[in-house]
């Protein structure tokens, strides 16, 4: 039968040598390979000090985006929400007030708007359906939890600080 | 028999159908059917007189009839152009026609603002499957579009003057439908627009169906207004006896759970409604007791409305509790719990206009 791989090996069933039978010569060619590896480069890197570097294209945790004027762009149009393949979000839309002007940019603004990072799968739909560029996927990863709950990101979590008084 | 009445034999698209004399080109293309009924903005077969304002729906007419075979000169509007006994009609095969229509397209869409993600007929926007059917993804237009105040019309209906297509759809359903007209269109050419005299309230049992009949979002009903997406609804065909004689009773609920956000007409494949409702049945009766529930509405597949219903699907069944002796599995999360969107203390289908910023505290505190 002709071999699977060019590296197998006939069982060696000859008696062993007085020099493998001290065992010694077996650990010393062991450990040169351990010594060799703590000489090379290392593949990790320490994470919370060191990061590595985010490729252009990364897609991370959502926010949601003003105007340069501090106002929240999303209108409730629900074309993330649509085009969201997990079905992650969702809203409820409202009308704005009179005095509400500085606030949000549009008649329509999201009142709610949620998304469970439980189902988010990052894919970035809902930043290429956006008609507003209201929402955006960060080079930020979305933070670990102890508690599911705590992936149920509403508006306080996702709408970035006002640009003029940052708050 | 003398009486008999003769036929006339039409060609449309090289397709011929034979059709009583006095038909529109337009009627009898919808005889066919298919994609080579022309698209109509501003003609309603159920409203006299309607037609002859969008210009969408321009054929080119290659063949006069069989006395007169000369094609016509121009493009003519085939809701207002009646068939003679041998024409032949080009509609999607003609270069001319589709060029024409992009035109028209792009005519329509100068003043219209691009305010679709507002806007409460996203979704079912005759106009914007108009314009992504035929029209150029990029408007020339580099002037201030012309802009009017949102006036209430009545107590449930909004109009949005900014959208609105000059289509005269709603000042026929007023004129045709209801005892009293008290809304039509003022000024002439670019200045034209729809108006109450004095903004006066229109008050008729019958006048909601303007909603229905507006092809773009220029007549909303304010009962729903901003309370959610048309594609993120259920459509549900429901009837009620209605007291009014006039009204049919045979609706289409928009629902998400048990909660009704609207009620409109029953509308056919061309966005024309089967029967005209009245304001009690559309604005007044949004509980699920209210009415008599026949099943879900057929919504074309390629409607943004159908997402995410399925045909024929199989749900999986749920099987831990039949393996685990009638034990139900445990839950980590509940997700009504900790979402603050659909809260049960907030309904927003019965508020009676959109909702505020007030309607979203619970017990006068802000959630958020």
């Amino acid at each position: 039968m002709q071999a699977l791989t060019d590296r197998s090996k006939m069982v060696d069933r000859k008696p062993m040598t007085f020099v493998e039978r001290l065992y010694l010569w077996n650990i010393i060619k062991g450990m040169r390979i351990t010594f060799a590896h703590l000489f090379r480069k290392k593949v990790t890197v320490k994470f919370p000090e060191q990061k590595r570097a985010f490729s252009p294209v990364f897609r991370g945790l959502h926010i949601l985006n003003r105007d340069e004027e501090g106002r929240e762009r999303c209108t409730a149009c629900g074309l993330c929400a649509v085009s969201c393949p997990a079905e992650a979000i969702t809203m409820e839309g409202a009308e704005r007030k009179p005095g509400e002007e500085h606030l949000y940019r549009e008649e329509k603004y999201a009142a709610k708007y949620e998304i469970n990072m439980l189902r988010c799968i990052f894919c970035g739909f809902c930043e290429e359906a956006c008609p507003k560029d209201a929402i955006y996927l960060t080079e930020t990863f979305a933070p670990a939890n102890y508690k599911r709950e705590g992936f149920i990101y509403g508006k306080d979590d996702l709408l970035i600080p006002d640009p003029k008084t940052g708050k | 028999m003398a009486d008999e009445q003769k036929l006339f034999k039409v060609t449309i698209d090289n397709i011929t159908v034979e059709v009583a004399p006095g038909t529109t080109i337009l009627n009898a293309a919808r005889l066919i059917g298919g994609d080579i009924v022309p698209p109509a903005m501003c003609y309603y077969s159920k409203l006299q007189g309607s037609g002859g304002k969008c210009r969408t729906c321009l054929v080119k007419v290659t063949k006069g009839s069989e006395a007169d075979p000369r094609p016509m000169p121009k493009l003519v509007a085939s809701c207002r152009t009646t068939v003679m006994d041998g024409m032949e009609v080009a509609n999607i095969t003609s270069p001319e026609v589709v060029d024409a229509r992009k035109s028209i397209v792009e005519f329509l869409l100068i003043n219209h603002p691009l305010d679709c993600p507002v806007c409460d007929q996203a979704g079912e926007c005759h106009l914007q499957d108009l314009s992504y059917e035929h029209g150029v993804s990029a408007t020339r237009y580099e002037f201030k579009r012309r802009t009017f105040d949102k006036v209430d019309l009545g107590d449930h209906i909004k109009l949005h003057m900014t959208r609105c297509i000059l289509c005269y759809r709603c000042v026929f359903t007023a004129d045709q439908l209801t005892d009293k007209r008290e809304h039509g269109i003022l000024g002439r050419g670019d200045h034209s627009e729809i108006s109450t005299y004095i903004e006066q309230n229109l008050d008729n049992d019958f006048i909601g169906n303007v909603i229905d009949v507006c092809p773009v979002g220029a007549l909303t009903d304010k009962t729903f207004r901003f309370k959610n997406r048309v594609w993120f609804l259920k459509p549900v065909d429901a009837h009620r006896d209605c007291e009014n004689p006039k009204c049919c009773g045979k609706t289409v609920l928009w629902m998400r759970g048990d909660e009704v956000f609207r009620v409109t007409a029953r509308k056919d494949q061309y966005g024309e409604v089967e029967a005209y409702i009245c304001d009690t049945c559309r604005f007044e009766k949004k509980e699920t007791s209210d009415w008599v529930i026949e099943g879900p509405r057929k919504i074309n597949r390629h409607s943004v409305i159908s997402q995410g219903h399925y045909v024929g699907m199989v749900k999986p069944q749920e099987t831990i509790v039949k393996v685990m002796d009638g034990r139900a599995p445990k839950l980590l999360m509940d997700i009504h719990r900790v979402s603050e969107v659909n809260r049960p203390e907030i309904d927003l289908s019965k508020i009676e206009g959109p909702a505020h910023s007030d309607d979203f505290k619970i017990n006068g505190v802000h959630p958020q």
